[in-house]
C-alpha cells in the first residue's frame, strides 16, 4: 500500500514538474528556421533590431542588417568613402547643381514582383519627407519635387544647391520603397535587394534568403554567393566571441572586447580585418554650463588627457587618434590629432589663468565599455592637473538621452556618435554641446551650397575651428574590427555606409 | 500562515485553497499597481529613446502622442489592466508587435530552461542527499557535504563561462549559445540546452543536496525507520520505502523557493547563452524603454512565482495525507 502510494505522489510531483515543460513545448517551436550548410553564412552582431521599420525607430540595427541587403539606394557608398552607382547606373547633375537626373536600372524588381522605376523614386523620396520620423530624414528638407521623367527616368530638383544630399542619399533616407511594400515595414520588408527577410526570432536571429527577383538573366549584377545569411545577435560580448570559436557563426561583424582581438589573431582559422568606422568617441564639454564656456579651461583639459595613453588602456590601441569630429574616409580629412599634445604643466597654467586653482566636474557618461574604461583613464589624467572628476555612468539610451542629451545637465560625458558627417551637429546651438559659434554654423550652411572645391576647404575650416575652440575632445576613432573564418571573403576592413553589406561576400573557392 | 497549517487547523481544504486564490489574485492587483508605478517613474523617454539624437522636440511630443503616453497616468494604467483582462496585452510601440504572443514565445524558451534546470538539480540532489545523509559518519558523506557546500559558492553565470570555455571553446562538443526549437531539430533542441540546463542546475542541485541531506537526517531518526530498520531492512531499502515520503515535505517547499530562484538566475543565464527568453527580452525591453512589455513580463514572471507558491501549499496535502485528514 505505502510503495503504490508513494510511486503515486512522485507521480504527482512529477506531474508538476512537467507541466511548464509541456506547455512550453506547444509554443517554442513557432519560427521557421533553415538548415545550415555551404550556401548558409551566419554573421554575428550586438545590436538587434527591434522591429524592421527604420522610417519611424532610429538606431544603427536596422539599417546595418537591411540596407544594401534588402533594400537598395539609387546610390551607394563604397569603403573609400566614394559615392557609386547603385539602382541608379548613373547621374547627372545640372550646372547649378540643383537638378539630379537619375538614369535607372531596368531590370531592378522588388521582392514582392513590382518592377522598380522612377515613380518609386518620386513615392520613397516623398515618403521621407511626409510619413517619417526619425531625425535623419531632415536630409530630404532640401528637395523641392520629384519628377518622373521616364519609366527609368527621374529627376529630383533640390530647392538650393546642396553637397550633403547625395552623400546623404546613400544613407537609409535614400532607401527605394514600393507603394504595394509599406504596408507592414515594422515585420515584412519589401525592396530591390539580394536578400529578402525569411524569418526572424526574437532576441535570436533574422533569417535573410536570396531574393528570387534579384539579378534577372539579363543582369550584369552577380548573385549573392551565399543563399542563406543568418544574422544572429549576441547582445554579450564574449559570447559573440565564443560563437565564432566554437563554430556557431562565421563572422563576427564588429568586435566590442578589443582585448580579445589577439586569440583570432593567433589563431590561423580566422582571419582579422581592421579598419575605420564613422564613430568618433566623444568627451563632450558643456559649452553652455561654467567652467566650461570658458574656452581656456576646454582647452587645459585637452592638454590634460593624453589620448595615445587613453586609447592604449582603454581600447588596447586599437582605433586611430583623430582630433576633430571627421573620421578619414570624410574628403575633408585631416590629421589634427597633434594640435593638443599632452601637456599637463600647459594645462595647469591655463587653468590658472581662467582662475581655477582645482575643479570639480561631473563626468556623465554611457554606461557602456569604452565609455567606462576611457572615464577611468580621463579621471586620473585630470587629477594631475586639479581637477576631480565624479564618473556618472548613465543607462544608455534612454537616462542618458534624457540627462545629458535632452535636459543638457552635465559637465562632461562620453558616447561615441556614429552618424555619417555628424560634425554638422556643431551647427546647432540647442544640440547637447552648447556649441554656439556663428562662424561655424555661417562656414557650414555656405559649404553646403558651395562648389564642390569649396564645400571641401570650408568642411576643413569647420574641423579646424571646432579644434582651435576644443568644441569637444575627440579621443578616438571607433575601430571596425572584422574577424572571419579563412574561407570567407569579400568582407569591407572599414565601415564607412550604415550597412553591413553583404553583397560582395563569397566563399573561398566557389566562383 | 501556509495553506498546509491553516489546514492542519481545522479548516476545509477548498476553504483553504479559496482563501489562497482570493490572496493570490489580490498580490497580483497589488503587483501589478507596483511595477505600473515603477515603470511610469523610471528615468528615460521612451519616444526619445525611438527617435534617438537629433530629434527635434516636436517630434518627441508627437511621437508621445502616438504611443499614448501624454494620457493621464491613470488612463494609461485602466487601459492595460482593462486590456490584461481580456487576455489582450497590447501592441508594442517599439517592436509594433503584439506584446501577447511574443510573450508566450519567451516564456516557452525560459519554462524550458528552468524546467531543465530543475531536472538537472533533483538528479544532482536526490541521490547526493541521500548518500550524504546515510554516510553522514563516513569520509564519502561528508565529502559530498563539503562538495554541495562549495558548489553554493558557485554563481551560476561563472559556472556557465567555464562550462562553455571547456565544452564549447576547446573540445568543439556542444554549441555556445543559440536555441533551436525543438519542434524544428530535436537533437540541436537538446544540444543547445544542454549546457544552459546544468550550469542553472549545478548550483540549484548543491543548494538542494543540503536541504535532502537534512531531511533525511531528520526522518533516519523517526520512531518509524527505526522499526523499519528493526524488522531487517537494510539502509537504503528502509530508507526508500519508508523514509523519502517524509522526506519529500520540505524538500518540496525549498524547491517551489528554487524555482522563484531559478527564474530570476534564468535570466542572466539567457543572456550569456543569448537565449530569446522571457530574460533576455526583459532587458532588452528595459533598454529600449518598451514599458508596456516591460510591466507585462514583469507581472507575468510575478504571477509565476505566486503560482509556484500556491501550488507548493497545495502540493503539502497531496504529499502528506495527514494534513488532509486533522
Amino acid at each position: 500500500m505505502s510503495t503504490r502510494r508513494s510511486a503515486l505522489s512522485a507521480l504527482v510531483s512529477a506531474a508538476v514538474l512537467a507541466a511548464p515543460l509541456a506547455l512550453a513545448g506547444c509554443t517554442a517551436g513557432s519560427t521557421a528556421m533553415v538548415a545550415g550548410g555551404p550556401s548558409t553564412l551566419a554573421v554575428g552582431f550586438t545590436a538587434e533590431p527591434q522591429n524592421f521599420d527604420f522610417t519611424t525607430t532610429d538606431g544603427a540595427a536596422i539599417p546595418q542588417a537591411l540596407l544594401y541587403n534588402v533594400y537598395e539606394t539609387l546610390v551607394k557608398i563604397d569603403s573609400d568613402g566614394e559615392i557609386t552607382e547603385g539602382l541608379a547606373e548613373s547621374w547627372d547633375v545640372s550646372d547649378d547643381r540643383t537638378v539630379y537626373d537619375f538614369h535607372l536600372r531596368d531590370n531592378a524588381t522588388f521582392s514582392n514582383g513590382e518592377p522598380f522605376t522612377a515613380s518609386d523614386v518620386k513615392f520613397s523620396i516623398e515618403q521621407v519627407k511626409q510619413d517619417w520620423t526619425i531625425s535623419l530624414k531632415s536630409g530630404m528638407d532640401v528637395v523641392d519635387r520629384v519628377e518622373v521623367v521616364g519609366e527609368h527616368h527621374a529627376r529630383v530638383v533640390l530647392s538650393r544647391p546642396s553637397n550633403s544630399w547625395l552623400r546623404s542619399m546613400t544613407t537609409r533616407i535614400g532607401a527605394m520603397f514600393t507603394p504595394d511594400g509599406v504596408a507592414d515595414l515594422a515585420n515584412d520588408p519589401v525592396g530591390t535587394g539580394p536578400y529578402d527577410v525569411e524569418s526572424r526570432r526574437r532576441g535570436d536571429s533574422v533569417v535573410l534568403t536570396r531574393n528570387p527577383e534579384y539579378s534577372r538573366p539579363d543582369d550584369p549584377r552577380p548573385e549573392p554567393d551565399y543563399g542563406t545569411v543568418v544574422l544572429k545577435y549576441y547582445a554579450d560580448a564574449t559570447a559573440l566571441n565564443n560563437a565564432l570559436l566554437s563554430g556557431g557563426i562565421d563572422v563576427i561583424s564588429g568586435v566590442t572586447a578589443p582585448d580579445s582581438v589577439p586569440q583570432f589573431e593567433a589563431d590561423n582559422r580566422f582571419r582579422v580585418l581592421q579598419g575605420t568606422t564613422n564613430g568618433e568617441v566623444v568627451l563632450a564639454y558643456n559649452n553652455r554650463r561654467a567652467p566650461l564656456d570658458d574656452v581656456r579651461v576646454r582647452k587645459a583639459l585637452t592638454y590634460a588627457i593624453d589620448r595615445k595613453a587613453l586609447l592604449q588602456a582603454a581600447w588596447g590601441g586599437r582605433g586611430k587618434l583623430i582630433g576633430s569630429m571627421v573620421p578619414p574616409t570624410d574628403p575633408w580629412f585631416e590629421d589634427l590629432s597633434r594640435e593638443y599634445p599632452y601637456d599637463p604643466e600647459r594645462a595647469r597654467s591655463l587653468l590658472r589663468e581662467a582662475g581655477h586653482e582645482s575643479l570639480r566636474l561631473n563626468l556623465r557618461i554611457a554606461n557602456l565599455p569604452y565609455a567606462v574604461s576611457s572615464a577611468q583613464v580621463i579621471a586620473s589624467h585630470l587629477k594631475k592637473v586639479g581637477v576631480t572628476v565624479d564618473i556618472e555612468p548613465l543607462d544608455f539610451p534612454a537616462v542618458w538621452l534624457q540627462q545629458v542629451f535632452t535636459d543638457g545637465d552635465y559637465d562632461m560625458s562620453i558616447v561615441q556618435h556614429v552618424e555619417p558627417q555628424d560634425i554638422t551637429t556643431f551647427g546647432d546651438p540647442e544640440f547637447y554641446w552648447g556649441y554656439d559659434s556663428p562662424r561655424v554654423q555661417r562656414l557650414l550652411s555656405e559649404a553646403d551650397t558651395a562648389p564642390p572645391r569649396e564645400y571641401i576647404s570650408d568642411m576643413r575650416e569647420v574641423a579646424r575651428t571646432l579644434s582651435d575652440d576644443a568644441a569637444a575632445n575627440w579621443l578616438f576613432l571607433f575601430p571596425n574590427i572584422v574577424v572571419a573564418k579563412n574561407e570567407v571573403r569579400g568582407l569591407q576592413a572599414n565601415q564607412v555606409s550604415e550597412s553591413f553589406d553583404l553583397t560582395g561576400l563569397r566563399r573561398q573557392g566557389s566562383s | 500562515m501556509t495553506a498546509a497549517e491553516r489546514v492542519a487547523a481545522g479548516a476545509g481544504p477548498a476553504a483553504a485553497i479559496a482563501r489562497r486564490l482570493v490572496i493570490l489574485v489580490a498580490s497580483v492587483f497589488v503587483a501589478s499597481v507596483v511595477v505600473f508605478a515603477f515603470m511610469a517613474v523610471l528615468p528615460g523617454d521612451p519616444a526619445q529613446v525611438a527617435l534617438g539624437v537629433n530629434a527635434t522636440p516636436e517630434l518627441v511630443e508627437q511621437t508621445r502622442q502616438q504611443f499614448g503616453l501624454d494620457r493621464p497616468l491613470v488612463t494609461q494604467y485602466l487601459d492595460w489592466m482593462g486590456g490584461l483582462l481580456t487576455g489582450d496585452f497590447g501592441t508594442s510601440y517599439v517592436t509594433k508587435e503584439p506584446i501577447g504572443p511574443q510573450l508566450v514565445d519567451r516564456l516557452g524558451v525560459t519554462l524550458w530552461l528552468v524546467g531543465a534546470g530543475m531536472l538537472v538539480a533533483v538528479l544532482i540532489a536526490v541521490p547526493l542527499g541521500i548518500v550524504a545523509a546515510v554516510r553522514h559518519r563516513k569520509p564519502s558523506g561528508v565529502g559530498v557535504s563539503a562538495a554541495a557546500q562549495l558548489g553554493v559558492a558557485v554563481p551560476a553565470f561563472l559556472a556557465a563561462i567555464i562550462l562553455v570555455q571547456v565544452f564549447s571553446v576547446q573540445l568543439g562538443w556542444l554549441p555556445s549559445g543559440g536555441w533551436t526549437p525543438p519542434a524544428y531539430d530535436l537533437g540541436a533542441w537538446l544540444k543547445g540546452l544542454i549546457l544552459p540546463a546544468v550550469s542553472l542546475g549545478l548550483v540549484q542541485g548543491a543548494v538542494l543536496t543540503r536541504y535532502v541531506r537534512s531531511a533525511v537526517l531528520d526522518v533516519q531518526r523517526e520512531d518509524f525507520l527505526r522499526t523499519a530498520r528493526a524488522k531487517g531492512l537494510r539502509p537504503y531499502p528502509a530508507l526508500v520505502r519508508h523514509g523519502l515520503r517524509n522526506a519529500a515535505v520540505p524538500v518540496v517547499t525549498v524547491l517551489g523557493v528554487q524555482l522563484a530562484t531559478l527564474l530570476v538566475g534564468a535570466v542572466v543565464i539567457e543572456r550569456v547563452f543569448v537565449l530569446p527568453g522571457l530574460g533576455s527580452m526583459l532587458l532588452d525591453s528595459v533598454a529600449a524603454r518598451d514599458l508596456l512589455s516591460v510591466q507585462s513580463i514583469v507581472l507575468v514572471l510575478v504571477v509565476g512565482v505566486l503560482l509556484v507558491n500556491f501550488l507548493v501549499d497545495v502540493l503539502y496535502t497531496v504529499l502528506d495525507p495527514r494534513l488532509r485528514r486533522s
